[in-house]
């Protein structure tokens, strides 16, 4: 068979559990050889479970896995050229260390002699040398997981998966680790799939990360491309810190949000579309500002290195003006709230403190402004026009307003649209038409856009003012006149792909 | 805090009662009686006694020989039946584990006897065939829950692991499952071996007393020998009482050994 240019090619791989869920949902990727990938995604992404279909510990429902070129998506995992390093470890507590390291070699029927080289040499890697005939169990975590490595890497695996490998470890342990394994990487020079929750661990460690969510994956490429051109609000709000607003692209080059223009990079996202912007904290220029929104000359004399005039970049650039509500020390920067003059939050992050209450002017380069195209502008479902003024979608009966009967006939399929911020939620569930569980909250500057998952599993989005925790139980109410309906056959493309929407996000 | 700690230890008195009286005085009282004679004096003339009496020693061997079987056959049927148990995933694992249970709701002298009425109902002769039969139906139970045990409490990446590195199922339980399931083995053998070399309820509506095992020695030597032989069932006892310890003490031993390594 021809060799194929990756080491690992994971192709349209889909795991649908018992309960119908599915854990990968048409997941692809490519693994150059030497490569250090990490899949990084919250709790239940499927990040663990791509990994175990890799390993074979878990078969795909559908889609194909190839290893240097060759199907492997129904081998058993001990035929499998890779070798996994467990969350929990996993060594073997009736054999010592020496035994553990050797076990896959001793399977494989390696000479004695051979044998303790190639272990003594494992060891030494993973600076366990004095180890040898330790107890496992009389091992500290670090200890173990350096062990655990070691038994992984001895076997010369083409491709070495990590699970979550330090989410045991103390900060400062997790922190050296990381180190050794990034040097490991370069000398054994094997590739490396590690899995992982935390975004600071994928972006010190990878050569590429692959964002996942809800089985999907959102974004592939560079730590510096993902944290600098997030593809879309998940993977801007999940990495790093971030100011999502929504925001007009006017036209090419220029974008409008906070009641301003600012001129950016971007292109091709057509005239007055609506998108989100993506601004890092530590991106936003601040200074403390005078009534004219100049650089204030007459304070911070006492702190030498702060020079009024350096803070604001050459150049003509939108500047914008708010008050500082809170700051909070972090170590070596301060994370400053401002509030714009239009109301807007804005996180800022700066090495000078501005006191809460100080007046600041901000402005923000055109290469730091990352656009994004929105997923959707409304609330999007397919629906069935009911007697009596009536719609069902969602599982639901809604009223709708008693015009509509001209327009529609009973039994008649209908798009139904429904604009974010018209979505009525509340505290008790029973209150609602439908009720469901808030699932995803993301804060847009002036206001929370929030994704509830009903029962039945779909999703409706929501823009509000109001608070409210993930996991809350709430109420859906939509008023009748807040209800759109439209012909099915007209926008049939676009309900297939809410509908794929609905899934995904 | 030291207040509640003695209201604790207040709390195990009528448990250390409990031990003193049933447990404690009678063994002290099984050693005095099996170290004197009638009169009440000092002797070993009863461990004499037993020793060189071919007949008994004999008995003593072969129920011995019996229990080892009724282990072994316990723990080859056994542990099979545990590892289904516990690696199939049942969707109700409690319900199979019942299943091995239930014949316990029932006395075992009911069952035995019921063993009984179903050998003569098939026509099957009693004999040494139908006591081992009769003892495995009965202890078999407390080979598979133990055994059971460890299996179920194994933490599945262990065996991930094991396939991960190379090992395919046969390996993956010869050195891994297998190894790390030697304690419930253990305690399964102890609590099979025990209850088998002292019984005699078993042989006696088994084989119509047609086998004598150590047991139904010592219980005559109570039951049918009168004051008399109080002595001698004693000294009977204590012998019991030293092999049983022996086992368990053995198991132990052989438990932490395993822990370590010693087997691989």
């Amino acid at each position: 068979m021809q060799k194929s240019q990756f080491i690992i090619e994971v192709n349209h791989v889909s795991k649908q559990f018992g309960d119908g869920k599915f854990a990968l949902n048409d997941v692809s990727l490519q693994v150059t050889k030497g490569e250090f990938v990490t899949i990084l995604g919250p709790s239940g992404c499927g990040k663990t479970t791509l990994l175990r279909c890799i390993a074979g510990f878990q078969v795909a429902t559908s889609g194909d896995i190839l290893l240097n070129g060759s199907d492997v998506t129904d081998m058993p995992p001990h035929q499998r050229p890779v070798n996994t390093v467990f969350q929990k470890y996993a060594l073997f507590p009736h054999l010592n260390v020496f035994d553990n390291v050797a076990f896959g070699l001793k399977l494989r029927g390696v000479e004695r002699e051979e044998m303790i080289r190639r272990v003594r040499k494992a060891l030494k890697m993973v600076s366990m040398s004095d180890y040898e005939y330790r107890d496992v169990d009389s091992l500290s975590g670090g200890q173990q997981q350096r062990v655990a490595i070691a038994r992984a890497i001895i076997n010369e695996p083409e491709v070495l998966l990590l699970d979550e490998p330090l989410a045991a470890l103390d900060r400062k342990m997790r922190a050296d680790m990381q180190m050794e394994l990034r040097d490991m990487h370069r000398k054994l020079g094997i590739t490396f799939i590690y899995v992982t929750h935390d975004q600071e661990e994928a972006l010190t460690l990878s050569d590429r990360i692959v964002v996942m969510r809800e089985g999907k994956i959102q974004q592939i490429g560079t730590p510096t491309d993902i944290y600098n051109e997030p593809q879309n609000c998940f993977v801007a709000n999940f990495i790093g810190e971030s100011n999502i607003l929504d925001a007009v692209m006017v036209r090419d080059r220029l974008v409008r949000f906070c009641g301003r223009d600012f001129e950016c990079i971007d292109e091709g996202f057509g005239e007055d579309t609506e998108v989100d912007v993506v601004i890092r904290p530590e991106d936003v220029y601040i200074w403390k500002a005078d009534k004219q929104g100049n650089a204030d000359q007459t304070d911070f004399a006492d702190q030498a290195d702060y020079d009024p005039d350096d803070r604001i970049p050459k150049g003509h650039f939108t500047r914008f003006y708010g008050e500082v509500i809170s700051s909070i020390f972090k170590g070596v920067h301060y994370e400053m709230t401002v509030k714009t003059e239009d109301g807007y939050e804005f996180e800022v992050q700066d090495y000078h403190e501005f006191k809460p209450g100080t007046k600041v002017g901000m402005l923000v380069k055109p290469e730091d402004i990352q656009v994004m195209r929105k997923e959707r502008l409304c609330n999007t479902f397919a629906g069935i026009y009911m007697p009596q003024n009536r719609v069902g979608f969602l599982e639901a009966e809604w009223d709708v307003p008693e015009r509509m009967s001209e327009r529609f006939e009973a039994g008649e399929q209908v798009q139904v649209e429904v604009d974010f911020n018209r979505v009525n939620l509340q505290d008790d569930e029973e209150e609602g038409v439908l009720a469901g569980e808030v699932h995803f909250i993301l804060y847009k500057g002036d206001h929370y856009h929030i994704t509830i998952r009903t029962d039945d599993g779909d999703d409706i989005f929501v823009d509000t003012n109001d608070i409210w925790d993930v996991g809350d139980r709430v109420g859906i109410k939509i008023a009748p006149s807040y209800i759109r309906l439209k012909k099915k056959q007209v926008k049939e493309q676009q309900t297939e792909q809410n509908d794929d929407q609905t899934v995904s996000k | 805090m030291i207040r509640l700690f003695q209201n604790r230890r207040s709390w195990a008195a009528p448990y250390i009662l409990f031990l003193v009286l049933l447990v404690v005085l009678p063994l002290v009282l099984i050693a005095y009686y099996a170290f004197t004679d009638a009169a009440g004096h000092f002797t070993i003339a009863n461990f004499v006694q037993f020793f060189t009496k071919q007949e008994a020693v004999n008995t003593f061997i072969y129920s011995i020989a019996i229990a080892v079987i009724t282990t072994l056959i316990c723990l080859l049927l056994g542990y099979p039946a545990a590892y289904i148990m516990a690696m199939r995933s049942f969707s109700t694992p409690q319900v199979m584990a019942m299943l091995f249970i239930l014949p316990m709701w029932i006395n075992f002298l009911l069952r035995t006897i019921a063993t009984v009425e179903l050998f003569h109902m098939f026509g099957i002769p009693l004999g040494e065939g139908a006591l081992l039969f009769g003892m495995v139906y009965d202890f078999l139970p407390f080979m598979i829950y133990p055994i059971y045990n460890t299996l179920q409490k194994m933490d599945v990446s262990l065996l991930e692991a094991a396939h991960d590195l190379g090992a395919n199922r046969v390996q993956t339980f010869t050195k891994v499952v297998f190894p790390l399931s030697m304690p419930g083995i253990y305690s399964g053998i102890v609590m099979v071996f025990m209850p088998t070399v002292s019984t005699f309820a078993i042989s006696e509506l088994l084989t119509h007393n047609k086998i004598t095992l150590f047991g139904s020695l010592i219980q005559r030597s109570f039951g049918e020998g009168g004051i008399a032989m109080w002595n001698y069932g004693a000294a009977l006892s204590l012998i019991m009482l030293i092999i049983i310890g022996a086992t368990s003490f053995f198991g132990q031993d052989d438990t932490e050994a395993e822990q370590k390594g010693g087997l691989l």
